[in-house]
């Protein structure tokens, strides 16, 4: 029998520690969509998302409204565009009109995002991949809720130095057409190396080719519940403090399980994984930030960052997993800058650097997300971070990812709103040497030797 | 069939259970269980109740309580008990 206490426990998680469900993602497969006449195509997409997706807000809702449990966002994953679009579109314009019928779809099943807008070039480059890439811009630009996505790398096939140059490129291009609204196209463009099939966060999400034809996945929260229950055990010693995190994450996961599992019944759509990420919000006191500095730093970013958060990501997995049947997706630690108030007052304090975020995505979940940084970086700057980033993904068996902002006219001690869960960030400075010779040599740097295991 | 779980939360006052009692009756919710507590002032209770003969939407419910905790000065909530055991039994 459920105690009081254990009741209480779980509604104060709730109300006061902002325990919620982040996300229910639908992953929806649009192979069967394809056809060589792009308005057939067209009508096809809007006909299956809305078909699939109908009732995923509305049982999203009734979950929420039954358990007493926020379900923070609904969304929708599609089939990588450049795959599905490659028979009809012949330009990027094509594609473009591609984009506009998913940000229809997704108002018109009110979903607030919807991902997928994505090509896959670890290795090379079709015509089709690149019709969409350089679509990028003008897509997002033209829409609200479409997220795009281009991984660039993997450990198995090594890293796409062409499409490195070009995504600098884009993300320029990105953040020039948006520049009204402080470039916020680039918050919905990420490139990965090593995406997963299985995200369900936004903006990287898509619905990997080796999924089925539609499936549920739920990325959980808590942050806030993780640092409260780190408050309980100062001055303890690390097996104490693993301990705390692993049980809590266990609880935490266990609501994600719950709900993924709730949702893929009524909606009669199979149950994928429970992404275990810690995912932060700019609401106060859901702080990845807050939780490192729970454990003893004076701020996020001082010397000690890395290996507190090294150990966060660790001990989220280990109680996670036995809590979920499934696991995947990104599973670890977010550490977005805007979205994420700690992470903001760590910049504005100086005690957090582009240089130290990226130590830190060696051993977290993604990468360098969320940063802002002044709108006349080179396109060579911003595809020489892509590269690193995707070395360390790379080398690391890991996803990495870049979600950098060049927010265009402004510069270092400003700051740009984004507004909502996408939050606020202050512009950081990017390393002023130039690697422009060595992005523009093109080609492909070769999969790594630890690849080779068969 | 699934257990519901209300808790209240609050200020004591007079009648807080009847009145919580009073709609659960005239909505043919049976109550299986209550324990309550009140520290310092507070009132805490927490009711396994059985919604099956009910005719009323379990959303609905959730929200009249909620109007009900308003009125009285609490906080109510109406849960399946599935989070809960979830959450602290493995």
């Amino acid at each position: 029998m459920i105690t009081l206490f254990e009741v209480n426990e779980t509604n104060k998680m709730i109300e006061q520690e902002k325990l919620d469900v982040r996300t229910i993602t639908m992953g929806i497969s649009l192979l069967d969509c394809c056809d060589s006449d792009l308005d057939t195509l067209n009508q096809k997409i809007y006909d299956k998302i809305t078909r699939v997706a109908r009732d995923l807000v509305s049982t999203g809702r009734e979950i929420e409204l039954e358990y007493g449990i926020p379900i923070v966002n609904k969304r929708i994953s599609v089939t990588p565009i450049a795959l599905v679009g490659g028979q009809a579109c012949t330009c990027p314009e094509d594609f473009v009109t591609i984009a506009r019928t998913l940000d229809r779809a997704a108002r018109d099943t009110q979903v607030n995002f919807l991902g997928g807008y994505s090509a896959l070039v670890s290795k090379g480059m079709t015509k089709a991949d690149r019709n969409l890439i350089h679509s990028i811009p003008a897509a997002l630009a033209s829409t609200e809720r479409v997220c795009s996505s281009v991984n660039i790398g993997s450990t198995r096939t090594g890293i796409n130095m062409d499409a490195v140059k070009l995504m600098g490129e884009i993300v320029k291009e990105t953040a020039e057409a948006t520049k009204e609204n402080g470039s916020l196209g680039c918050a919905k463009l990420v490139v990965f190396c090593n995406a997963p099939d299985d995200n369900p966060f936004m903006a990287g999400a898509f619905h990997g080719v080796t999924e089925a034809d539609a499936v549920i996945n739920v990325g959980v929260s808590g942050p806030g519940v993780v640092k409260h229950a780190l408050e309980s055990v100062r001055g303890e010693n690390f097996e104490v403090l693993c301990e705390t995190v692993k049980k809590t994450a266990f609880k935490v996961t266990r609501v994600g399980q719950l709900v993924a599992q709730e949702a893929s019944e009524r909606l009669g759509v199979p149950f994928g994984i429970v992404d275990l990420s810690l995912a932060p919000t700019p609401a106060v006191g859901d702080s990845v930030a807050g939780i490192l500095e729970e454990m003893g730093l004076e701020s996020t970013g001082a010397p000690g960052t890395t290996a507190a958060l090294a150990l966060l990501n660790d001990q989220v997995k280990k109680g996670g997993v036995m809590a979920s049947s499934f696991v995947g997706g990104l599973s670890g630690a977010f550490i977005p800058v805007s979205e994420d108030q700690g992470m903001i007052d760590a910049v504005n304090r100086g005690a957090l650097t582009i240089e130290k975020l990226e130590a830190m995505t060696c051993v977290c979940s993604v990468g360098l997300d969320m940063i802002a940084i002044p709108g006349d970086t080179p396109a060579t700057t911003i595809a020489g971070i892509i590269a690193d980033e995707a070395a360390i993904g790379m080398v690391n068996q890991k996803t990495t990812a870049v979600r950098l902002i060049p927010v265009i006219g402004k510069d270092i001690g400003d700051t740009v709103e984004f507004g909502g869960l996408l939050g606020h960030a202050p512009i950081q400075p990017v390393n002023r040497f130039g690697c422009a010779d060595f992005i523009n040599r093109g080609g492909r740097i070769p999969a790594p030797i630890h690849s080779f295991r068969n | 069939m699934k257990k519901t779980i209300i808790t209240v939360v609050g200020k004591d006052t007079v009648g807080i259970i009847a009145k919580v009692c009073t709609y659960l009756a005239a909505n043919q919710v049976n109550v299986e269980d209550i324990s309550q507590t009140i520290v310092q002032g507070y009132f805490n209770m927490m009711m396994i109740v059985d919604t099956s003969r009910s005719s009323k939407p379990f959303g609905e419910m959730v929200q009249d309580l909620d109007t009900l905790g308003n009125e009285i000065g609490v906080k109510i909530r109406c849960q399946h008990e599935d989070i809960f055991i979830k959450m602290h039994r493995i």
